[in-house]
């Protein structure tokens, strides 16, 4: 490759001057850690070749590394109103909300109402108030460390979402953190950052959103880490929600610590090419995650879901339960990979992947890994992939349903099982009504397609 | 035929039983009966010695060999059987292969031949339709797709293939239905000779209706409370367990009553 | 279960002795043999001692001249390890000398060393002992030793003899097939042995013909130092049917030895081929010293409407095993089947599996793999289930399962799942475990030693493959299956 990609001298351009910006204002620790991102994102840049390339052998970034990208500017973008945002996502004026446009944070836009020593707050600020906890957690996680986008993240590590939960506490409501991107002319990028802290016998909600203006051209590259404690909780749901003219490429990194919980619900209709990494550590004994997640991709969107779970101590449980659903020529991948280190006995396992392809050029991968290194263990995956079951429908309309109808109800019953398990009443309300506006979208419940 | 003195078992941390004195002779039938949790089940399961239950005092002879000693194996050689509460699958082992290489390490133990392959199909049969088991299911494999009640019926099966000198019953009673309860009992009746012992472990008084126990004991707590006849069951069916735990006396203070 | 004062416990300590692998033995014949190391002399050389037409050679110096250029593509995804093989420390070439210094014409002309030796194995190459209703090609190192039964075969059409026979006798039909399942061009090591492949086995079944016994090679390596590159070829024409065994040994040799074979197989309209494979190459000794390194290439192609490809294999032996037997599903209605047990011991590494590829419509696949590890050994479970946008209604089913034996080994399954065609039905399964201590406590209650309850659980854990095999090959996938549990459970 003799060409260098458009986004590597942009991402150069603006390391270089981004760094100088940085360097007066960050921690060194912290300017340490971004220019050591920075060098090693250098080495391999972003993953172009596939060959042998597992962890990106079904998504092609090239329309990423194509792409020029404008910085981000340090200012406020102020032209996004709330409007914009209860355009774009479930905004709830009782939670506590954090905005951020473009990667930068909105205090306008955002609402705040901690209690019990709960800190909801950006990065940026809690720098200075919390600098020690941050510094103890950030980037600490993060295996394997070399991950491109990733280490882009920590390169240009700027603000995001700074949560922490004091011993004890459980935080009543949800919090919401609304990552919104927007262009105008050329195409931009946002690196937002965020680090849930929550410390033991604690609950928290979690929702981030992830949306942006409609067909405006940007590319969200996200890394949040959520570090639970001992016998502490965390209800984390993800949506994205980008237009479906943009990039999004997210991580979350998920540490466990003992008796702890973390179940977390994926939704993702947005993007034009969409990834989110997700990895759960099971670091001690009687921890357990709950991972379920629905895509749904019309057009040419591209979906892929590249998830780890870790199982490092003994009794610990993980379940996972992923569906797709595809139309159009869009193409949803599914890597999900169980591994049981040495020793981690009486570890209990699951992980169910099931996809409906709707469409002739709709496709779909699925690999679903187990790597088991103990033998006192339960642990079994199953994938399916299919289309509408011909004798459901039939069986519907000789009961008087008509064909559209049946349709839509069985693809709604395919859904419902990640849907009716989103325990907030009023945001499972607004994923009903998301989906029903995906339904719209799907030919097959156009008229036109009887 | 059996002494079990002052035994004690747990599962990890959890003591279970808490010092057992108990004697079985030739030719009784004991029944043990007790709540749920009282430690019934696992005396029946030490006794046979089920690997996660730890024996951490006491002594049991089996015609005065030590059989906490022995391995599963052997003890079930030594003519010791039990007829579990939840028989586990064998997937890919089939029911006749399975028992055929049972009876051959019990018939070797004595010094007897392998049993020759017509004689042992002729035998399965002859048992089968003691107990009125579907023959089908003994070219299935062991206890796979079998219901609940074919599973009891397959567990008094092997019994009464394998010829046990002491027989423990798990709660083979639970979850029969009035024909196939009868059946099991039935079986369990024509085992019953002179030199062979019962132990019936139970929930329910309702077994004993079919089956007459020479001897009643009350487990409760991982002790024997009380000790009877069969009138014994009868009085626990009107009377439940509650009134006897007041008769126990504090766990320091003794190693338990001695029964028959 | 700790508590070593406690009786009332099961031991399951994994004690890992040093085996016995009886077919350790060597044979003391004269060999024909080439000067190690690989160049294009060598190639001519193995091409000119084999007598082969120019057409031939050309084709080996193609892809010898491919393998120069592909030194760095030597396979590295899979879940195995292993240090650099050096390829100019490998004998290409070593063949059994006989009278004539020519393969022998009849069984009175074969070393009566070598009869003896395969009988030892137990193959019997004098018809009158042979296994009945079987016919074998034995195969020693770098040649085909005789074939059985050949002119029974003969009478119905089919044709089954060695390679080297084949490319004299059937130019046509070499011309016509090889290399157009696996080309010289597939892999690192299918390349290789498309350059230095020095025998194996043919068979041609006519159409409409049902093969009326099972075809056999046997395998053995026994030169020290000696690669083993065979290449095998089997054509079923349209509505005919074979059965096809392979077996495998190997003496035991300190260092590792290289084994890199080739099978293709092809099946026209409404055939059908039914691969069997007892895999059983020395596996090294209990520390890991010396065995097989066998990187195989292995695929069927489905050609006809209709056809039936099908394999089972089970895996016992070898330091390494790599292979993946696959199925091209081409014509409409065509299936492919895989069953497969491999079991690792001591520190064997497997990565096994297959691919299965729809092309035609109403193509069905099915695969059962089932794994067992014990010892420090890996097993993996790699396969590949695509959906071509051509196959309409496609089908498979996979479930693979995996048994751990102690705590120091490792089962991984790692299937990918490619569907283009939205009418496929795809449904995969696994599970990992290991044999319970309920199930193995409930046959000792029963009055079985723990050693033979491991195994009969074990034993139906494979069941559903070895019912795949025929007979005779099933009770031997027992007895292999036997001896490589030995001391996995104390």
């Amino acid at each position: 490759m003799s060409k260098i990609a458009a986004s590597e001298i942009a991402f150069i351009e603006h390391f270089d001057s981004f760094n100088s910006m940085m360097t007066s204002t960050q921690p060194n620790w912290l300017n340490q850690k971004r220019a050591d991102a920075f060098t090693n994102y250098r080495t391999n840049g972003l993953p172009t070749g596939r060959r042998g390339n597992e962890s990106w052998k079904y998504t092609d970034v090239r329309d990423i590394s194509n792409t020029a990208f404008a910085n981000s500017s340090e200012d406020l973008i102020t032209s996004i109103t709330e409007k914009d945002l209860l355009d774009s996502s479930h905004l709830n004026k009782n939670w506590s909300t954090l905005v951020f446009i473009n990667g930068v944070y909105s205090s306008s836009l955002s609402t705040q109402n901690p209690n019990d020593g709960i800190q909801i707050t950006n990065i940026k600020d809690a720098l200075g108030s919390h600098g020690q906890i941050i510094e103890r957690h950030l980037g600490k996680y993060i295996a394997p460390d070399d991950d491109p986008f990733v280490l882009l993240n920590t390169a240009f590590i700027n603000d995001g979402a700074f949560i922490y939960i004091p011993k004890g506490i459980a935080s009543q409501d949800p919090i919401h953190v609304i990552y919104f991107s927007t262009s105008e002319t050329d195409p931009t990028i946002s690196h937002p950052r965020t680090l849930i802290v929550t410390e033991e016998f604690s609950e928290t909600t979690l929702i981030e959103s992830y949306v942006g203006t409609p067909k405006a051209k940007y590319f969200t590259n996200n890394v949040t880490e959520i570090v639970i404690g001992e016998e502490s909780r965390v209800d984390h749901y993800r949506l994205l929600l980008d237009n479906p003219d943009s990039f999004h490429i997210g991580t979350t990194v998920v540490h466990q610590e003992k008796a702890s919980t973390f179940s977390s619900t994926s939704l993702q209709k947005g993007a034009a090419l969409g990834r989110h990494n997700l990895t759960s550590t099971l670091a001690a004994p009687q921890s357990t995650c709950n991972l379920n997640g629905l895509y749904m991709t019309t057009g040419s969107q591209h979906i892929d879901n590249y998830i780890n779970i870790e199982h490092i101590e003994p009794h610990t449980t993980s379940r996972l339960y992923y569906k797709g659903i595809l139309d159009g020529s869009s193409r949803a991948i599914f890597g999900g990979t169980v591994t049981v280190q040495r020793g981690a006995m009486k570890t209990d396992a699951q992980q169910k992947d099931k996809n409906l392809l709707l469409s002739r050029e709709a496709e779909v991968d699925s690999k679903p890994a187990l790597f088991i290194y103990a033998d006192d263990v339960i642990c079994g995956h199953g994938a399916t992939a299919g289309h509408m079951d011909d004798n459901s429908v039939f069986y519907m309309q000789s009961r008087g349903i008509d064909l559209l109808t049946a349709r839509r109800m069985l693809i709604k019953a395919f859904a419902s099982e990640i849907i009716e398990e989103v325990k907030i009443d009023s945001l499972r309300e607004y994923l009903e009504d998301l989906f029903v506006s995906f339904e719209d979208e799907l030919t097959l419940l156009q008229a036109s397609s009887i | 035929m059996l002494e079990v003195h002052d035994l004690h078992a747990s599962v990890g941390e959890i003591k279970i039983l808490r010092g057992i004195n108990f004697t079985v002779k030739k030719g009784e039938t004991h029944a043990i009966m007790g709540p749920n949790g009282s430690g019934k089940s696992t005396f029946a399961n030490v006794l046979a010695g089920r690997p996660e239950y730890t024996v951490t005092k006491g002594e049991v002879l089996l015609d005065g060999k030590n059989l906490l000693s022995m391995e599963p194996d052997v003890r079930a050689r030594e003519g010791v059987f039990l007829a579990m509460q939840y028989p586990v699958e064998l997937p890919g082992v089939r029911y006749n292969q399975f028992l055929k290489a049972a009876l051959d390490a019990i018939r070797e133990h004595k010094g007897e031949d392998q049993i020759d392959i017509r004689a042992f199909n002729q035998l399965l049969k002859e048992k089968g339709d003691l107990v009125e088991i579907n023959p089908d299911l003994m070219r299935r494999n062991v206890n796979e797709g079998f219901s609940g009640g074919e599973k009891k019926r397959s567990e008094i099966l092997q019994m009464a293939l394998l010829e046990p000198h002491l027989a423990l019953l798990d709660e083979t009673d639970s979850g029969l239905d009035i024909d196939a309860l009868k059946t099991v009992a039935d079986g369990v009746n024509r085992l019953q000779d002179p030199e062979k012992s019962v132990i019936l472990v139970t929930h329910y008084q309702r077994l004993l209706n079919y089956i007459s126990p020479d001897f009643v004991h009350v487990l409760i707590d991982g002790k024997i409370a009380k000790s009877g006849d069969h009138k014994l069951a009868l009085e626990l069916e009107n009377k439940g367990y509650d009134w006897l735990r007041e008769t126990i006396p504090p766990v320091s203070e003794t190693s338990g009553e001695s029964a028959s | 279960m700790t508590n070593p004062n406690n009786p009332n416990v099961i031991s399951r300590q994994s004690k890992i002795d040093d085996q016995e692998y009886k077919w350790g033995f060597t044979i003391d014949v004269d060999s024909d043999v080439a000067p190690k190391g690989l160049n294009e002399d060598i190639v001519r050389l193995i091409s000119e001692k084999k007598s082969e037409p120019p057409w031939m050679l050309e084709w080996r110096l193609r892809a010898f001249r491919l393998w120069e250029k592909m030194r760095d593509e030597e396979p590295e995804w899979a879940n195995v390890e292993y240090p650099s093989i050096d390829y100019q420390d490998i004998i290409y070439y070593a063949s059994p000398l006989t009278k004539d210094n020519d393969r022998p014409k009849s069984l009175d002309e074969v070393d009566p060393e070598m009869l003896q030796a395969f009988e030892k194995l137990g193959i019997p190459l004098n018809e009158r002992e042979a296994l009945a209703g079987v016919a074998v090609d034995a195969v020693m190192d770098s040649s085909s030793v005789t074939t059985t039964f050949k002119e029974k075969l003969e009478e119905l059409g089919i044709i089954f003899c060695s390679f080297s026979e084949a490319i004299q006798n059937h130019p046509e039909l070499i011309k016509k097939y090889l290399g157009t399942v696996v080309p010289y061009s597939d892999n690192f090591f299918a390349t290789l042995n498309s350059a230095v492949f020095s025998d194996g086995s043919f068979a041609y079944i006519p159409p409409g013909v049902r093969c009326p016994m099972e075809l056999m090679t046997y395998f053995r390596i026994n030169e020290a130092d000696s690669g083993q590159f065979e290449r095998t070829l089997i054509i079923a024409d349209k509505g005919s049917y074979v059965s096809y065994l392979e077996g495998c040994t190997a003496p035991i040799r300190k260092k590792s030895q290289l084994h890199a074979a080739v099978v293709e197989l092809v099946a026209l309209d409404d055939a059908e081929i039914k691969y069997s494979t007892l895999q059983n190459w020395y596996p090294g000794d209990k520390d890991g010293q010396g065995g097989v390194y066998n990187f195989v290439t292995k695929r069927g192609k489905a050609q006809g409407i209709n056809s039936k490809i099908s394999w089972t294999q089970v895996e016992t032996g070898s330091a390494i095993t790599w292979k993946y037997p696959s199925v091209i599903l081409q014509g409409d209605n065509s299936s492919g089947e895989f069953y497969s047990v491999a079991l690792v011991n001591n520190h064997q590494q497997a990565d096994t599996g297959t691919k299965m590829t729809h092309i035609g419509k109403n193509t069905r696949s099915t695969i059962i793999a089932k794994g067992i590890s014990a010892g420090k050994a890996e097993n993996t479970y790699r396969g590949l289930v695509k959906i071509m946008p051509s196959a309409e209604g496609a089908k498979n089913f996979t479930q693979c399962d995996s048994l751990l034996i102690g705590d120091q080994c490792g089962a991984h399954t790692v299937p990918y799942i490619e569907v283009k065609n939205p009418t496929a039905q795809i449904e995969h399964e696994a599970t990992t475990s290991k044999v319970s201590d309920d199930q193995l406590f409930y046959c000792m209650q029963r009055g079985v030693s723990a050693e033979e309850s491991n195994y009969m659980i074990i034993n139906g854990f494979c069941r559903d493959i070895f019912k795949e095999l025929p007979f005779e090959f099933a009770v031997e996938a027992g007895n292999l299956l036997r001896v490589s549990l030995e001391g996995t459970v104390g």
